[in-house]
């Protein structure tokens, strides 16, 4: 015989996020970050936050232009979850995203 | 190539037969390149029975694999470990995927190449991995002028990395035009 693993506590497993029991960390939305790089193009750049986040042309190359003049932006923030999907979704358009928790 | 353009829905422009073998060729290698980071991690058995494919969780070690599959997180590796396991399987499979719109629409003597709006998308995705690939290798920078010594070895192949360049926002042009 045995037993369902109970997900909800390996998902808060100390061990894996030790801040985790911090009062006020918890509250905090994850964020995605997408850094310059020197051979993604404006253009696509632009086009890839308007296709995958819904922003309009002058929102995403607003966030375009920060993170080339800054040499990083925030583009979308949220749970964990969404956080690791937008990554992701980054990722498989070819920028270099990151993710992190807001500070 | 003149550059792409928009007809009623669908994009086109014409590739001499010198163009689509240079461009067929990269998006083979990079397709070679992913090939082998699957290669490299075998599924058991439990993985064919269940279909949850479990990817690695350290980052490649070749430079243009580790450009093109980054780490999800820049301090915590249990945590990009973890997400990478969890996500490159699709990863690799999407870039696949795109690698394989190019092969299936541009025909390997050249012409005429008509693309929908979603084959399209692919272009761009394989296009820009091919760039991130060049670019990777011959140390592209930001402030690295549009053209080098007459004798620095990387000449030719940076000239390919301008077309394709160009072929690449050629494209975004034509797609934001209605």
């Amino acid at each position: 015989m045995t037993t369902p693993v109970e997900l909800e506590q390996t998902q808060v497993d100390p061990a894996v996020d030790p801040v985790a029991d911090e009062a006020g960390v918890e509250d905090r939305p994850w964020l995605t970050i997408v850094w310059n790089d020197p051979v993604n193009l404006m253009s696509y750049v632009t086009y890839v936050f308007q296709q995958l986040f819904g922003f309009s042309r002058d929102e995403a190359t607003k966030l375009m232009l920060d993170v080339h003049h800054k040499g990083r932006a925030v583009v979308t923030s949220g749970s964990r979850d969404k956080v690791e999907i937008d990554v992701a979704k980054l990722h498989g358009a070819g920028l270099w995203a990151t993710m992190q928790k807001e500070a | 190539m003149n550059g792409w353009r928009r007809r009623g829905g669908a994009l086109v422009t014409t590739f001499s037969e010198r163009e689509a073998g240079l461009l067929r060729g990269l998006v083979g290698q990079v397709r070679d390149l992913l090939a082998a980071r699957v290669a490299a991690n075998p599924q058991d058995e439990l993985a064919e029975l269940t279909g949850i494919i479990a990817g690695p969780t350290t980052a490649p070690a070749d430079r243009v694999l580790a450009r093109l599959l980054p780490d999800f997180h820049r301090e915590d590796t249990a945590l990009s470990g973890g997400l990478r396991a969890l996500h490159e399987p699709e990863l690799l499979a999407t870039k696949d995927g795109a690698v394989g719109v190019v092969l299936a629409t541009c025909p390997p003597r050249g012409g005429r190449l008509r693309l929908s709006e979603q084959q399209a998308q692919a272009w761009l995705t394989a296009l820009n991995d091919v760039r991130l690939a060049l670019g990777t290798v011959l140390e592209v920078t930001e402030d690295m002028p549009d053209e080098l010594p007459p004798e620095d070895p990387r000449v030719p192949h940076l000239a390919v990395y301008h077309w394709l360049t160009w072929v690449q926002d050629s494209l975004i042009q034509a797609m934001a035009t209605t």
